[in-house]
């Protein structure tokens, strides 16, 4: 393809995928003539109130990806370094997860996070959010951990350091990029969930954001404020759009990790 | 996996080695399967406890009729005789089939595409692959919500710009109107969307390819369609097998992109599998049926999945 051509094909794809994105934005700040922040100040009272679902949201992302990071971190290093009975059930069972459909067993689990005093919960949620994030997560730390050399351990080990000492003062910083990938997309994940809370979670202060911005969509009683509902959808993307231009190496690394699955 | 697999092997002929060292830390490595354990018990426990268990309760509980509020009891196999008399489930198979097939065929041409298009490096080649990939960076529901505005006719131009080319008369209805128009606004949402996403996966298998291959045919007078057919198809197919996996699989577990945009119309017109599921179980509140929906819907991709992973398997060795 020449390059007359070729420039000319891609800015008119390029166009096409990031106009939605600036319409989204331009729309919540001018819903009619005039420039106004009034779809701002209507989010912010919407519901509950915008504080009560960011709230949800912060705490949901908070336990979901220490959550993440604590048990995989500690699982890859377990696989990466000991070995012990049930290794490699375990490991072909958490892999397994991301074979089984993500809505099929939200059904089952509705109803037992229930018997555990879990039910419209963001403990019992981020519990969910976490073991759905574990198959990548545990891989990609494995594998972290594998690329560090065992004579670094092993070392420390001869100098009397503990199994924990070691993974905390030695591994852990060799691993940080790991880290980061499995934060971002456990971040992203539940940030931007929204089968999950709307199956799990039943009340209205508990809501999430998706759950609450989109509810605009399918709770209004007659007319749809959607100025407010795109305002609401410029809060949730702006973060993600932030994370992309930022961590951009990592994306593509978790990616690549995907891509190699087969 | 068969890196660990051989580190794995490797590791007894590293022991014997180092049988002095070994000698002196015998306790440690009797326990180290011990310590293995404990690192390992909260994956174990998460694993467990929100895996397994809802896998076979699952199952369980489509063998049983499963109020949402009263005791459940046993009435195998009715969860999943009553599903064949159910005109609705059939109808979301038909339509959920259609809709995998419309979007896999358009989503993997527009993506391969996109990836082919930006596989060479040429300044200013990063910035359109960043705008390609930016809608995939957004939430779905947040994207798809970001959609029902954009086609809306109260604040979206998609209409007065269509009417002011002279595309169309007056303005349509892009989400409640025609049943056509309404599955073309879901197909146009999941291609942006999603197309990014894969062209990135399909780059990165596109750049595995040496440039030498691609530079001994030129020198033997190959055409540019001869190396795409006989070097970039062939090298590209476990990148294609897969991108092909992730579209099948998510298209037939559709949900956001009709539960919100479209609501399911009009009519039932736009209703998938897994939106008959969640109104199986939480509008009419029978969670036995939508258990054994959730069970026939798991074994359909399990082996559709595992028929994937053989044929990857088998063209890569």
């Amino acid at each position: 393809m020449n390059r007359a051509a070729y420039y000319v094909t891609a800015a008119a794809f390029a166009v096409l995928f990031v106009f939605p994105l600036l319409w989204s934005g331009w729309s919540s700040i001018r819903p009619g003539d005039a420039f106004s922040l009034d779809s701002y100040r209507r989010l912010a009272t919407y519901g509950e109130g915008l504080g009560v679902y960011v709230t949800n949201t912060v705490i949901l992302v908070v336990l979901t990806v220490a959550g993440t990071l604590t048990v995989a971190t500690l699982a890859g290093y377990a696989f990466a370094r000991f070995p012990f009975p049930g290794r490699g059930v375990l490991f072909v069972l958490t892999l397994a997860i991301l074979m089984v459909p993500y809505p099929t067993i939200l059904i089952p689990l509705y109803v037992l996070l229930g018997w555990l005093g879990l039910q419209d919960s963001l403990v019992g949620l981020a519990l969910v959010m976490i073991m759905f994030q574990l198959p990548f997560a545990v891989f990609m730390m494995r594998n972290a951990f594998e690329s560090v050399p065992r004579t670094l351990d092993e070392a420390a080990m001869i100098d009397g350091a503990g199994s924990l000492r070691v993974l905390l003062r030695i591994l852990l910083p060799a691993v940080v990029p790991g880290l980061v990938t499995v934060g971002l997309f456990a971040f992203l994940a539940s940030w931007n969930d929204y089968v999950a809370p709307l199956i799990l979670i039943s009340s209205n202060d508990r809501f999430t954001l998706p759950v609450a911005v989109v509810n605009m969509r399918l709770h209004n009683f007659g007319a749809v404020d959607y100025p407010t509902m795109q305002a609401g959808v410029v809060f949730m993307a702006l973060p993600c759009l932030l994370l992309f231009l930022i961590l951009q190496r990592y994306y593509v690394r978790g990616f690549m990790s995907g891509a190699l699955r087969g | 996996m068969s890196n660990s697999q051989r580190v794995r092997d490797r590791a007894p002929v590293a022991a014997a080695t180092h049988r002095s060292h070994a000698r002196a830390r015998r306790p440690r490595r009797r326990s180290s399967g011990l310590v293995g354990l404990a690192y390992a018990s909260p994956a174990a426990l998460i694993v467990g406890l929100f895996f397994v268990v809802p896998l076979a309760l699952v199952v369980w509980m489509s063998l049983n009729n499963w109020p949402l509020l009263a005791a459940p009891t046993f009435n195998a196999p009715a969860n999943y005789t009553r599903i064949a008399d159910n005109d609705l489930v059939l109808d979301a198979v038909v339509f959920t089939l259609k809709y995998t097939a419309v979007v896999t065929v358009l989503l993997f041409t527009i993506s391969f595409g996109l990836a082919l298009l930006v596989q060479r490096r040429r300044p200013g080649v990063g910035l359109f692959r960043g705008a390609f990939f930016l809608p995939a960076a957004v939430g779905w529901a947040t994207a798809t919500l970001l959609f029902f505005g954009l086609l809306s006719d109260q604040i979206g131009p998609l209409n007065d710009m269509l009417v002011a080319v002279g595309l169309i008369d007056e303005p349509v209805s892009w989400t409640a109107g025609d049943p056509e128009v309404a599955f073309g606004s879901t197909v146009t949402l999941v291609i942006w969307r999603w197309a990014g996403f894969n062209m990135l996966i399909l780059l990165t298998g596109l750049q595995t390819i040496p440039t030498e291959i691609y530079e001994a045919a030129r020198v033997d007078g190959a055409s540019a369609v001869q190396a795409f057919r006989r070097i970039t198809l062939p090298l590209m197919r476990p990148t294609i097998a897969l991108v092909l996996c992730l579209m099948v699989t998510g298209s037939m577990l559709g949900f956001e992109q009709f539960y919100i945009l479209t609501r399911g119309g009009p009519g039932n017109s736009t209703t998938s599998v897994v939106m008959v599921i969640v109104r199986e179980a939480f509008v009419r509140f029978n969670l036995g049926s939508a258990a054994a929906m959730s069970v026939l819907v798991l074994i359909a991709l399990v082996v559709l999945n595992a028929l994937q992973l053989a044929f990857i398997r088998k063209r890569t060795q």
